[in-house]
């Protein structure tokens, strides 16, 4: 790349000719503070807030959205561009609720840092403000757009990272706001609940539907017997709510906490998640063998799998019909667990703390249910549970590291890397391999399905089968390019692996929040931070197969018999249902207005 | 028999016409619009035709800089500049947009060219298209001009079927096509990329420069944009030479510039004089004077975003340096003079009432504070102001100039900030005094009955439709102002001028 020199506030400095002057300016060590702009999501230069002087341009520019150009000259603290940031900000405010003190990302919010930043101590616009009834309509995500100050990193990243474009822009001047079309609430449009609008919002505008409440509630009645699962990807965030450097693994500290909170048992997904390994790779086998429906694709993730009900209803037959490790779990927490245990199924109650705000959704699904009561109770995000700990005064910092009880919370290697984007890929190849083949895998660390980028794509060599070609996507706008692929028959695979929210459960949208600020500071993706902790909780395992899970045996030797079998079939699959566009018709008088 | 042979007027004998040159309104009203064959006999398609039979790209370009062309879109942008800007792009694909979306309220010069003479257009596109090497043009124009949309399809089929659009024009190599895209009435629209968003089907809202259309512009092509006008006066430049064209109008701004005139004043409609015309010349010959005699006070010049001059500008010779320098701009050419009867404040509140309703949403300075300066001058019309307010409308004004993603915001203020300057008196005679010295403003307004001239008759107390009137016949009445909506019927009504309002 060609290297220009620019003139920050006085400060030279050679910067690659494809930088934008925000990004000059860091290398010169200026800090030019922003609001809309999100480092590879949102770069539009819409609020106005990292305005500077640029000399020859007219009026004040928008640094995130400024090329550099040889010889530029840029001042970033005159009193006109301090002044117009700081009114700019202030008119922000003036048609914000100013809720701070009772609003879910008080402390946490990047408006109110940024209100603190430029030295605002009182707002000199009144004016009308804009309300907006909030919607309450999404099993996960729950929109409250008078909060909202439309920096729009929300719809870049549903329509552009996630290319599902339920969030758009309604509306013009002061009435504008953010929404889906037609007044439809988020839980009435083909929304996934993959909850990255939620990850990316600077202020509390959008946020998950709360389930602490009733876990409180349930931890409190002596009735309930409340047990909980973690998933793999929550161990490796968790810490960050507490102040922990992002990719320190938490597992002990965790389990701790959950008993501390006063859960009746501390179990982890991680051991359905090697049952899962267990029933979609004999799926897959058999699939391979048989000649079945190729090629298989995973179904872990439940953002993904209504994605490709809405809009790959064609494929659904591919989706591999092993539920997800959190509904696996929670269908033996309602019928395997009561029994061996010998109590009443009815008292169990069956938490789990996800990365995900789309589990919310799932389980709520029909499908997922034994006797009209549902196998999962609760689904907490990682920012509930450190929520919850928070409230309860537990120091999570300096607890024990402390282990998760028997049978269901013993999990291997290979269930700990489902939390990254490849990690579920890897973990069936390390099954499906020495099942096919009957041979020790060669190395069990499959590097080309690691990493970050959009779309990976492996080939296997398998002894008594032959090739077998895998593919991974994470992130719904890398899926569907990947899914367009299989419909188009340009390639051929056997399994693929997709996982809603990019870098897998780790980048989720459950996942505790990092700010535009770390997102700049950070010299990598922080998903790629987090999948460190990942990959270094399997490597300290010294059972890093599925089915080398002892609790694993136990359970289909004395409840479900063999996989695929009959009892698997009924307890640990399921099926999906192709989707429209909108849960409900359009309303008459929307109609009317339309007409007119 | 006794024929009367009075002598016919020549144009030039009539004051409207005098001190009007027509080039971009040429054809306008003298040949039929639908016939390409009218066109062409007035010289149309003569200019393409020596584009692209004895010119280069270069030196069609060359010629439209040498005239000194400026957009009239607004900005007054060097056209020939554009061009240049564009031509030199390696791409696959160019486009010619032109800017067909007129949103200024009372503007309509461009569809006087678009329904009058639509060809003209459709000949500086293909022209346009030749220097820059583009082979496709759009045409974005609203939805609201049905008219000049139906002609423009009857035109570009016309020319199509002559062979003067579409493949190998005049047998050259030189290949070029125009569309229609129809917008949906949004004023934002007109800002060159959020048009070129509305074209390619997105919401129509601007995006920061650079990159500049030339470079990066319609489907992200190197892409030249131009308003109606501004393409109007292509094919004669051409045909004429960049001389005579330049030999028009003044050092910086050259040939001429269409006026929509409007308001208070005796002749109304468009005019088109040469830059460096005189304020006064326009008001006062081509537009005889102002209505009843009154006294001119004002004339807002670049539509909604433009800026209020006043007597002491009559003497401005309008080019855009003199008018950006007196606090207005050239716009796309709107022109509405006011009268003695006009406040200003009200016409500030008017004009921003406007933008401010079509401000795309995207940048808080306009989305916000525009409203914000509403609300204040709201407080102000209605005697709930402040000097305060003042001070605050003006340091938002300069906030919402400088800081404004795209041209609407920037300019948005422009009405405020230029009547502040001009007619500060009237704002302080609102705030201080609570009274609207025009006698505009309803809520400052109160309508009285003078006891003395007042015999009683009763008319006005009939003619009220909120029976704020009372009295006993033959004596005087009175109004009670707590039920008075100052409508002035009472006023109309009575024969003796008993009521007065101030």
């Amino acid at each position: 790349m060609e290297m220009v020199t620019v003139y920050i506030d006085g400060v030279e400095v050679k910067v690659p000719s494809d930088y934008t002057v925000l990004k000059a300016a860091r290398k010169a060590g200026i800090k030019i503070p922003t609001l809309c702009y999100l480092k590879d999501v949102n770069q539009i230069g819409a609020c106005r807030v990292c305005l500077v002087e640029i000399e020859r341009a007219r009026g004040l520019q928008a640094s995130c959205v400024y090329p550099v150009s040889e010889g530029l000259k840029v001042h970033t603290r005159t009193a006109k561009v301090l002044s117009a940031r700081k009114q700019v900000v202030e008119l922000l405010l003036s048609n914000h609720p100013q809720e701070c003190l009772t609003c879910s990302r008080s402390t946490n919010c990047e408006l109110q840092t940024l209100a603190k930043d430029l030295g605002i101590t009182d707002i000199p616009f009144v004016g009308e403000k804009n309300t907006y009834e909030v919607d309450l309509s999404s099993p996960s995500i729950v929109r409250d757009a008078s909060k909202c100050i439309l920096c729009r990193r929300c719809v870049s990243v549903c329509t552009q990272i996630q290319q599902v474009g339920v969030l758009g822009l309604i509306n013009r001047g002061f009435d504008t706001t953010v929404g889906p079309p037609f007044k439809h609430g988020v839980g009435e449009v083909n929304c996934t609940n993959c909850g990255q609008c939620i990850n990316v919002c600077p202020v509390g505008a959008l946020k998950e539907v709360d389930h602490t409440e009733r876990v409180w509630e349930a931890l409190a009645d002596p009735d309930k017997h409340v047990i909980v699962q973690t998933a793999p990807a929550v161990r490796a965030a968790l810490g960050e709510e507490f102040g922990l450097p992002m990719g320190t693994p938490v597992t002990g500290r965790m389990v701790a906490s959950l008993r501390r909170l006063g859960f009746d048992k501390v179990f982890d997904t991680n051991f359905t998640a090697d049952l899962t390994i267990i029933e979609e790779g004999h799926e897959v086998i058999e699939r391979l063998t048989t000649g079945g429906k190729l090629p298989v694709i995973t179904s872990c993730s439940p953002g993904w799998v209504k994605f490709c009900e809405h809009f790959f209803p064609d494929l659904l037959e591919n989706l591999s019909s092993a539920k997800s490790p959190q509904q696996m779990f929670g269908a033996l927490a309602k019928s395997y667990y009561p029994e061996t245990e010998k109590i009443d199924p009815k008292s169990v109650y069956s938490v789990s703390v996800m990365p995900c705000t789309a589990k919310k959704f799932e389980c709520q699904r029909p499908e997922m249910e034994q006797a009209g009561t549902p196998d999962v109770d609760a689904v907490l995000t990682t920012r509930e549970l450190g929520a919850m700990i928070r409230q309860a005064g537990i120091d999570f910092v300096n607890l024990p590291d402390e282990k998760a009880d028997a049978p269901m919370g013993i999990g291997t290697g290979a269930a700990d890397i489902f939390g990254a984007t490849g990690g579920v890929m890897e973990a069936a190849i390390r099954t499906v391999y020495e099942v096919i083949s009957g041979q020790p895998l060669p190395s069990l660390e499959l590097a080309p399905v690691r990493g970050l980028e959009g779309v990976k794509e492996a080939t296997l060599d398998v002894p008594n089968f032959g090739e077998v070609r895998v593919a991974v996507a994470h992130g719904l706008a890398n899926a569907a390019k990947l899914m367009r692929v299989v419909q188009e028959g340009k390639k051929q695979y056997h399994f693929i692996e997709v996982m809603a929210c990019p870098g897998g459960c780790v980048g989720g949208g459950g996942q505790p929040l990092v700010t535009s600020a770390d997102r700049i500071a950070l010299e990598e993706d922080y998903q790629a931070v987090r999948v460190k902790a990942i990959y270094a909780e399997d490597r300290g395992k010294t059972l890093r197969k599925s089915h080398e899970n002892p609790a694993i045996s136990e359970v289909y030797e004395k409840y479900l018999g063999k996989p695929l079998g009959e009892k698997s079939h009924h307890l640990l699959h399921t099926k999906y249902v192709a989707r429209s566009k909108y849960n409900v018709p359009i309303p008459e008088q929307e109609k009317a207005e339309s007409v007119k | 028999m006794d024929f009367n042979r009075a002598h016919v007027l020549e144009m030039e004998d009539i004051a409207f016409f005098k001190p009007q040159k027509r080039v971009a309104l040429e054809n306008c009203g003298l040949i039929d619009p639908e016939s390409i064959e009218e066109y062409i006999a007035k010289d149309g398609y003569f200019a393409l035709a020596k584009c692209v039979s004895e010119m280069t790209p270069g030196a069609v370009i060359e010629e439209i800089t040498k005239s000194g062309l400026r957009g009239r879109g607004g900005a007054g942008f060097p056209t020939g500049t554009k061009w240049a800007f564009a031509a030199p792009e390696v791409a696959d694909q160019k486009y010619v947009v032109c800017n067909a979306d007129e949103g200024d309220p009372g503007a309509f010069m461009d569809r006087s060219v678009l329904e009058g003479d639509p060809h003209r257009v459709l000949e500086a596109m293909a022209i346009a298209g030749y220097a820059i090497g583009a082979s496709q043009g759009f045409i974005y124009i609203r939805a609201e001009y049905p008219i000049a949309v139906e002609r423009l399809r009857l035109a570009i089929r016309q020319a199509q079927e002559l062979g003067v659009l579409g493949k190998n024009i005049f047998g050259s190599s030189f290949s070029f096509n125009i569309e229609l895209r129809l917008g949906a009435g949004a004023f934002v629209c007109g800002e060159e990329t959020a048009l070129l968003a509305s074209t390619e089907g997105r919401r129509g809202e601007p995006r920061p420069r650079p990159p500049f259309p030339a470079v990066s512009g319609l489907f992200e092509k190197p892409t030249v944009i131009n308003n109606v006008e501004t393409l109007a006066n292509i094919p004669k430049i051409i045909r004429m030479g960049a001389d005579w064209f330049s030999a028009m109008g003044t050092e910086r701004s050259k040939g001429t510039k269409v006026f929509a005139l409007a308001g208070k004043i005796n002749n109304i409609g468009l005019i088109e004089v040469p830059m460096g015309t005189t304020l006064e010349t326009v008001i006062n010959e081509v537009g005889g004077g102002i209505q009843g005699g009154k006294k001119f006070k004002a004339a807002q010049i670049g539509g909604p975003s433009g800026g209020c001059l006043t007597s002491a500008h009559l003497g401005v010779a309008i080019d855009y340096e003199s008018l950006t320098q007196a606090g207005a701009m050239m716009g796309s050419g709107g022109l509405i003079v006011m009268d003695e009867d006009t406040c200003m404040v009200d016409i500030a509140r008017f004009f921003l009432e406007f933008t401010q309703e079509e401000s795309c949403g995207k940048c808080p300075p306009c989305r916000i504070g525009t409203k914000r300066m509403l609300e204040i001058l709201d407080k102000i019309t209605t005697g709930n102001g402040t000097m305060e307010d003042l001070d605050h409308l003006e340091t938002l004004a300069e906030t919402i100039r400088d800081s404004s993603l795209c041209a609407l915001g920037q300019t948005a203020p422009n009405p405020v900030l230029s009547t502040i300057k001009n007619f500060r008196d009237e704002y302080e005679a609102h705030i201080l005094e609570k009274r609207c010295p025009s006698g505009v403003c309803l809520s400052l307004l109160s309508y009285t009955i003078d006891p003395e001239k007042c015999i009683g008759c009763g008319l006005c107390a009939k003619a009220c439709p909120v029976e704020a009137i009372s009295g006993v016949i033959k004596e005087p009445h009175s109004i009670d102002q707590s039920k008075c909506i100052k409508c002035g019927a009472c006023m109309d009504t009575c024969k003796f001028s008993a009521i007065s309002k101030k």
